[in-house]
């Protein structure tokens, strides 16, 4: 049975105001604008690619996703975030590992190196790669040459991928490794453990959590990169397209059915991530939890 | 085994941990390290341990009972390591922390999984957490997850234990009730252990020898009895326990400390020499008359009788703050209170000058 023991404070709670708190007309007022901007600019266009996508039916939209060239560019998008992905998750690791564990010299210039994805313009990532490697460019004779094609290929494809995802892993790891410190793998040393031992059995586990999330947000910037892709790849169909690549040739053919067919999938991975971040800021927090609880820090 | 550190400088950046210390630890013996953070005492404990190399220029020796082990790599010195912080792996059990040391042997040399699993248990029933084996480290108390820590360190029959501040994060009263577990254990174990501390009950109670540490230097090595009673220096005096401070010099053979004149000894041509007297509460008597021994009078600014010792608060006419303790027994034969003049009497003193002391 439930008793109120303190009637007075429970029930007028409700009816108090409270010195800190708005009116109501300015709280709804805020909750109205932030919703109405929302579903103006988020939900609004995501109802339009899945409404779009399927307007000329399921059979439409089935034959779009199965055509060669679509079927392709998704296997060279998965082939791209495959490869940039584990590449990443590793370069993320090392520079999180020495940054947090290490001191040098030129440490403060490799922490803003490692945001310069997030602040240079993607077109201007690929057109580096393009200046690099392409037929006029540095390497260019010598990779002529040898008969080795990076730009318009694969190879630059990938290239471009992997350097706009790069700070995502590293970002993730390197607040936790520094709030975290070195104690429990100094106290894993003084018993003898080895390299491997440690990262393995004390290190992984402390931050596999902030690990997955960096590695999904890579993943999905991966899938869904544009702009450096789009100058380096040179929109051969079948070829080099990725899926934003061919859902714009699609879409500046006037197919608009297929183009929002493929983009409806680009969206739908959105959302899987968008699920998948939600689930993974809650393991995240309790790897910082634990961590203090760890150190008699609670509350 | 025994320890020796020689010689030894650590400087980090322009920053000086360490200026040429050396250190000698004898075989099963608990020995303190003690000094203010900053005097450079965890440095040199974990130079011992191998987690900090000492500076190469000058070069400063670690020697293990004779042997120079001074580019042995940590993971090879085999010493026990309590951390201030616990370090307890959370994401293992208690079981699997003890655990750790044994298991991560390379294959040759790693127990079966029975020895292990008793060596864990006899350690667990040491540390008496019986009931506690599967929990996690977030699901202890502070004073159990450093017994866990400590049993994790002797899990690998350390040659050496080596404690930084161990009880430092726990509540007074946890302190206290590990501090004389610690020490019961070392008279069990008896494996040569150095624990560091800036708590000098701590030091004091647990220790066989105190090493006081100041300002990246050894201030003095001694009993605890000893570093207690014969402070070797100013500073060892003022960390040891509250005191009363005087200024005063040396005139024509006594040392003139205001109204205080003392007789001195060794002032032979130290005339007009600044001399500083240092006076522990509990060796000042409070009286209402002069009494023929050396002393000041005061006025009572303030008695605080609650706590195990009356403290009396008193100004000097000389303007000085002079602390007095005494018992309670004391107190009730001869009650003061604020605004009485008394004359404050010297039991016990020390005076340094300049260079030396007495």
């Amino acid at each position: 049975m439930k008793t109120n023991l303190q009637p007075t404070s429970e029930t007028r709670a409700d009816l108090q105001v409270c010195p800190t708190t708005e009116p109501a007309w300015l709280r709804y007022g805020l909750i109205f604008v932030a919703l109405l901007f929302l579903g103006l600019f988020v939900v609004l266009p995501l109802i339009a690619v899945f409404t779009q996508a399927l307007e000329k039916g399921l059979g439409v939209y089935w034959a779009a996703i199965t055509e060669p060239d679509a079927l392709s560019a998704i296997r060279l998008t998965l082939l791209a975030t495959g490869i940039a992905v584990p590449l990443n998750l590793v370069f993320g690791l090392a520079a999180a590992w020495a940054i947090a564990r290490f001191q040098f010299r030129g440490k403060n210039v490799l922490i803003t190196l490692i945001d310069l994805p997030f602040a240079v313009s993607p077109v201007i990532a690929g057109l580096i790669y393009v200046l690099m490697f392409g037929a006029q460019g540095w390497f260019g004779p010598w990779l002529t040459r040898h008969d080795i094609k990076i730009i318009f290929a694969v190879p630059g494809i990938v290239l471009a991928t992997i350097f706009v995802t790069f700070p995502f892993v590293a970002r993730e790891l390197i607040p936790l490794m520094q709030a975290q410190g070195t104690e429990e793998e100094e106290a894993a040393l003084v018993l003898g453990a080895g390299g491997w031992h440690i990262f393995w059995r004390v290190t992984l586990p402390n931050i596999k959590w902030s690990l997955l999330y960096g590695v999904i947000l890579c993943a999905a910037r991966a899938m869904g990169e544009f702009g450096a892709v789009s100058v380096v790849s040179g929109h051969i169909r079948g070829e080099t397209n990725t899926m934003p690549l061919h859902v714009e040739i699609l879409y500046n053919e006037y197919n608009f059915a297929a183009a929002f067919a493929v983009a409806s999938l680009l969206a739908l991975l959105a959302l899987v991530t968008l699920g998948a971040k939600r689930l993974l800021e809650r393991k995240v927090r309790q790897d910082y939890a634990e961590f203090a609880a760890n150190q008699g820090l609670e509350g | 085994m025994s320890i020796e550190a020689r010689h030894i400088t650590k400087t980090f950046g322009s920053y000086t941990a360490l200026r040429d210390v050396s250190l000698e630890v004898k075989e099963g013996e608990l020995l303190a390290l003690l000094g203010p953070s900053g005097s450079g005492k965890t440095t040199l404990l974990r130079i011992i341990a191998g987690l900090e190399t000492p500076d190469a220029e000058p070069a400063g020796t670690v020697l293990f009972e004779g042997q120079d082990v001074t580019n042995r790599h940590a993971r090879d010195r085999r010493v026990g390591f309590v951390f201030q912080h616990y370090a307890l792996f959370r994401n293992m059990t208690v079981f699997e922390n003890i655990a750790f040391g044994l298991r991560v042997r390379p294959r040759d040399q790693r127990p079966s999984e029975k020895v292990i699993r008793d060596r864990v248990r006899e350690l667990i029933d040491l540390i008496h957490l019986e009931s506690m084996a599967d929990r996690y480290s977030s699901q202890l108390s502070g004073g159990q997850r450093q017994r866990v820590a400590l049993a994790r360190a002797l899990a690998i029959e350390p040659k050496v234990l080596l404690l930084d501040e161990p009880f430092g994060a726990l509540d007074a009263k946890v302190r206290q009730g590990l501090r004389r577990w610690l020490r019961r254990l070392h008279d069990e174990v008896h494996v040569t252990s150095v624990l560091v501390t800036h708590d000098q009950d701590e030091a004091l109670e647990v220790a066989d020898r105190v090493v006081v540490m100041n300002q990246a230097r050894i201030e003095q090595v001694g009993a605890p009895e000893d570093v207690f009673h014969h402070p070797a220096s100013e500073f060892v005096m003022d960390f040891m326990g509250s005191v009363n401070l005087f200024h005063g010099r040396i005139e024509s053979g006594k040392a003139v400390f205001g109204q205080l004149v003392l007789d001195h000894p060794h002032t032979n041509g130290a005339d007009g020499q600044a001399a500083r007297l240092f006076v522990r509460p509990y060796d000042l008597d409070i009286h209402t008359q002069h009494n023929g021994r050396p002393g000041l009078r005061a006025r009572v600014e303030r008695v605080q009788s609650a706590g195990p010792q009356v403290r009396v608060e008193l100004v000097a006419e000389t303007g000085e703050a002079v602390t007095v303790e005494m018992s309670h027994a004391q107190y009730r034969d001869g009650r003061v209170s604020s605004g009485d003049s008394v004359y404050v009497s010297l039991r016990d003193a020390r005076i340094f000058m300049e260079d030396y002391s007495i």
